[in-house]
């Protein structure tokens, strides 16, 4: 298994992990490193498979759309925790209320 | 909740087996876009093919992307609250690395975003290293008084997606299609858009690491 | 003058004209309502204008910055696309009409750049060609419209907004490797191009049930549908308006869209269909009981949302055989709902600036004291339960149509039930809104521009039950369903 292959599987492990993590944890900001987690497993796979250009360099066109990933991950990151700020201010407590989710 | 996570685990597991497999069926070599990116590149402006991805071929991306960011912050300060404000003065050791180091981050986001045309940097990276210097200067104390300033500040936002808007729009009536760059001047015309969004994004960082809305004058108690 | 109006870029202005007026409204607080009305009117004339391009001209197709695919992004639009963007266009300008007058001086100001944003996204959506492309526009959409919940404060509105960011963030990041793996697939995003170059790979169906999966959770779709009702309910009510008509709308468009050219010629099983059936009645029979329990009227409506998008979902498994009566008919139905829920929750809201809550059972005397907006409620009722003339009878029985002719009783005994718990529901919140509450309540005036939004939104639901053969025919252009299509 040739490299790009291998950082692919692992970015696959952390969007299970993320996962994982996002529907097991109660804390919001778990939940919030857990979509992170997620994302960056995603821009792992995009950013890895651009490497099986063989001698040519690496395919530009997945490390564009990665950095675009990353400035909307910021920005939606910056938005989320600035709710659960006010979502604990004005509950005491950094979880989702009503026992979360289901 | 111990039992779901017992359900979860094999659920997942078989999601990671099932995407893995997915992903080794895949060609040990795929050239995807990079032979077409080379070819274009000569018309684009210029040299570094991220940078020529992310600000020419789709550039339409960029565009949204920039919006995306401003909406974030428009966002934060529409929930409200007060900005964090720090109360006790910084230590010695901060201080002095934020007088030196700010200057220097703003020398380095300069020159990210000069050689983004022929290396790797660009807007996005300058922007970041500016937001950075931001950061810096807000953890060791400097305390905004932009009310007064609220029109400037709200223009500095605005800049980057803004020229973008406004040179998709003019490229659209003087060549027929929408941020379809001439050959001759796509080089000069990149550059202005990324030293609007360096602008924008460094001041859009700070101001998303600040909270909420930057109290005026008269609001500080 | 013609040649005006048919070379106009009219699907240009649509995505370009509400950004720069956000933009504006952003840098110019006071002007912020003035410029949100004039945009939402300009938006209408241009999408008009468009409709008249393609009528002329076809399929609308720009690639921008003049590369086209697979290197550029591509711009298209056929009849579906048309639907959903004069879809925006008319229920977003009634809700700006409405929204005039519902927010207060500070909220207005917070208000219409992030409503201008989430315009642009949803006429950027619509028009895309281009799957990463429309990962961006999701995003857009995704914060403004979380943005816009939380506008209404409390722990109510913030715990909904939380929920609902959570859960946009995971449809998205999931819809986003699904678009990783059809790039590092077939070398290209262009919906177009991958159409043609897609073969039945374990790369796909690893993409078709990530992007599915993402889309469903966006969509509401049961049972991952839990975020809707305290997203919906607890946001002000030309926001809860926004989502339930048209945000929701969107994923199911690029869920459709997705399905109809990249995977279903290729995947097609039978699986696929039955699945999705299977959770379409389920959303129907479910959302509309949880709807009759509900003692608050924001939340009735809320889940009557939920069992809508379900009857959405029943065209898949009967358009395995009669797919353009079953499409056309999710089209017509997605159209009406969207008048309907908007006119109803835009009736919630003059209700509760009128009394001061929303508890069903409190209703007093409505019909006497808010004749305009009882009968918005009245009207888009009739819509939202199939009964004739209106949108969502031309809708219900175009599927009883296809339904019927394929022998699939379940389905038709899942829209009738449907039908009879929605009937049941309605007809609950009217009689309230005729008797006279235990307890007598304060009320304040609500300004006539808000109650007659909701009425011509709701007659407009109506409406469409007249116009089926216009509208059906624009949404054919470009033959968006593909019944005639010969794969290369």
């Amino acid at each position: 298994m040739s490299a790009p292959f291998l950082y692919a599987l692992v970015g696959m492990g952390l969007f299970s992990l993320g996962l994982y993590g996002l529907i097991v944890y109660a804390h919001l900001l778990r939940k919030i490193l857990a979509l992170n987690v997620m994302g960056s497993g995603i821009f792992l796979v995009l950013v890895a498979l651009a490497k099986r250009t063989g001698e040519a360099p690496p395919d530009a066109v997945p490390h564009a759309m990665v950095i675009t990933g990353i400035v909307v991950a910021v920005s939606a990151t910056a938005l989320a925790l600035t709710l659960m700020l006010k979502l604990t201010a004005e509950t005491g407590r950094a979880e989702l209320p009503n026992e979360g989710k289901e | 909740m111990n039992w779901n996570r017992w359900l979860l685990l094999p659920l997942l597991l078989a999601l990671t087996a099932g995407l893995s497999y997915a992903v080794l069926s895949l060609p040990d070599h795929a050239p995807g876009l990079q032979e077409m990116v080379a070819v274009k590149m000569e018309v684009s402006g210029v040299s570094h093919p991220v940078t020529a991805v992310l600000l020419n071929f789709r550039g339409y991306d960029t565009l949204l992307e920039m919006v995306v960011l401003l909406l974030a912050l428009l966002g934060v300060w529409s929930l409200g609250g007060t900005a964090l404000r720090r109360e006790a003065p910084p230590g010695l050791v901060l201080d002095t690395l934020a007088r030196v180091l700010v200057p220097l981050l703003i020398l380095v986001a300069a020159y990210l975003l000069w050689v983004g045309a022929h290396a790797p940097g660009g807007a996005f990276q300058a922007g970041a290293v500016l937001g950075a210097s931001g950061v810096l200067l807000l953890l060791a104390g400097w305390c905004p008084r932009v009310g007064l300033m609220a029109w400037p500040l709200r223009l500095l936002l605005v800049a980057g997606p803004a020229t973008f808007v406004v040179m998709a729009a003019l490229l659209y009536m003087f060549e027929g299609q929408l941020l379809e760059f001439p050959p001759a001047q796509a080089g000069m015309l990149i550059l202005i858009l990324e030293t609007a969004a360096t602008v924008s994004i460094g001041v859009t960082l700070a101001a998303l690491f600040l909270g909420g809305r930057p109290q005026s004058d008269k609001e500080h108690t | 003058m013609e040649v005006v109006f048919t070379e106009f870029p009219w699907g240009i202005i649509l995505i370009l004209l509400p950004l720069m007026a956000g933009m504006i409204c952003f840098l110019w607080p006071r002007m912020a309502q003035v410029l949100g009305l004039v945009t939402t009117f300009s938006i209408t004339l241009s999408v008009a204008g468009l409709a008249w391009q393609m009528l002329d001209t076809g399929v609308y197709r720009h690639a921008v910055g003049g590369w086209g695919a697979p290197l550029g992004i591509d711009l298209y639009a056929d009849g579906l696309s048309l639907l959903m963007l004069a879809t925006t266009a008319l229920v977003g300008f009634a809700i700006s009409v409405y929204s005039a007058a519902y927010f207060e001086r500070e909220d207005a100001t917070r208000f219409w750049p992030l409503w201008l944003f989430l315009l642009a996204a949803l006429n950027a959506l619509f028009l895309s060609s281009d799957i990463f492309n429309i990962y961006v526009t999701f995003e857009l959409m995704g914060l403004a419209a979380v943005a816009l919940v939380a506008l209404a404060g409390g722990r109510d509105a913030l715990g909904g907004a939380m929920r609902y960011l959570l859960t946009a963030l995971l449809g998205s990041l999931a819809y986003l490797l699904g678009v990783a793996l059809l790039y590092h697939g077939f070398g290209t995003v262009d919906i177009a191009l991958l159409a043609e170059r897609v073969d039945a790979s374990p790369v796909v169906w690893a993409a078709l049930g990530l992007m599915g999966a993402g889309l469903l959770l966006k969509t509401a779709v049961f049972p991952l549908h839990f975020w809707l009702p305290p997203a919906h309910a607890s946001a002000p009510a030309p926001v809860s308006a926004l989502l339930s008509a048209l945000v929701v709308k969107a994923s199911f468009y690029i869920l459709l869209r997705l399905w109809l050219e990249v995977f279903e010629p290729l995947v097609g099983s039978e699986g696929v269909y039955t699945l999705l059936g299977l959770l379409g009645a389920m959303a129907v029979l479910w959302g509309s009981v949880q709807a009759l329990r509900q003692t608050r009227l924001k939340l009735l409506i809320a889940y009557s949302t939920v069992a809508q998008i379900g009857y959405l979902f029943l065209a898949f498994p009967l358009a395995a055989a009669a797919g353009v009566t079953a499409w056309s008919a999710a089209a017509y139905l997605a159209l009406s709902h969207a008048l309907a829920k908007a006119a109803m929750f835009l009736a919630a809201g003059n209700l509760v600036r009128f009394g001061g809550h929303d508890r069903i059972a409190d209703l007093d005397r409505v019909v006497q004291r808010l004749p305009l907006t009882a009968s918005a409620f009245a009207l888009a009722g009739v819509s939202i339960m199939g009964l004739p003339p209106s949108g969502g009878f031309i809708g219900k029985w175009l599927m009883l149509e296809a339904a019927l002719a394929q022998g699939r009783w379940d389905l038709v005994a899942v829209m009738i039930v449907g039908g009879l718990l929605a009937a049941g529901y309605i007809f609950k919140v009217l009689g309230y809104a005729f008797t006279q509450a235990d307890v007598v309540h304060e009320s304040k005036t609500v300004p006539t521009s808000m109650e007659w939004a909701a009425l011509l939104l709701a007659l407009g639901a109506v409406l469409l039950g007249f116009l089926a053969v216009p509208v059906l025919s624009l949404v054919g252009i470009g033959d968006p369903f593909g019944i005639s299509e010969v794969r290369p």
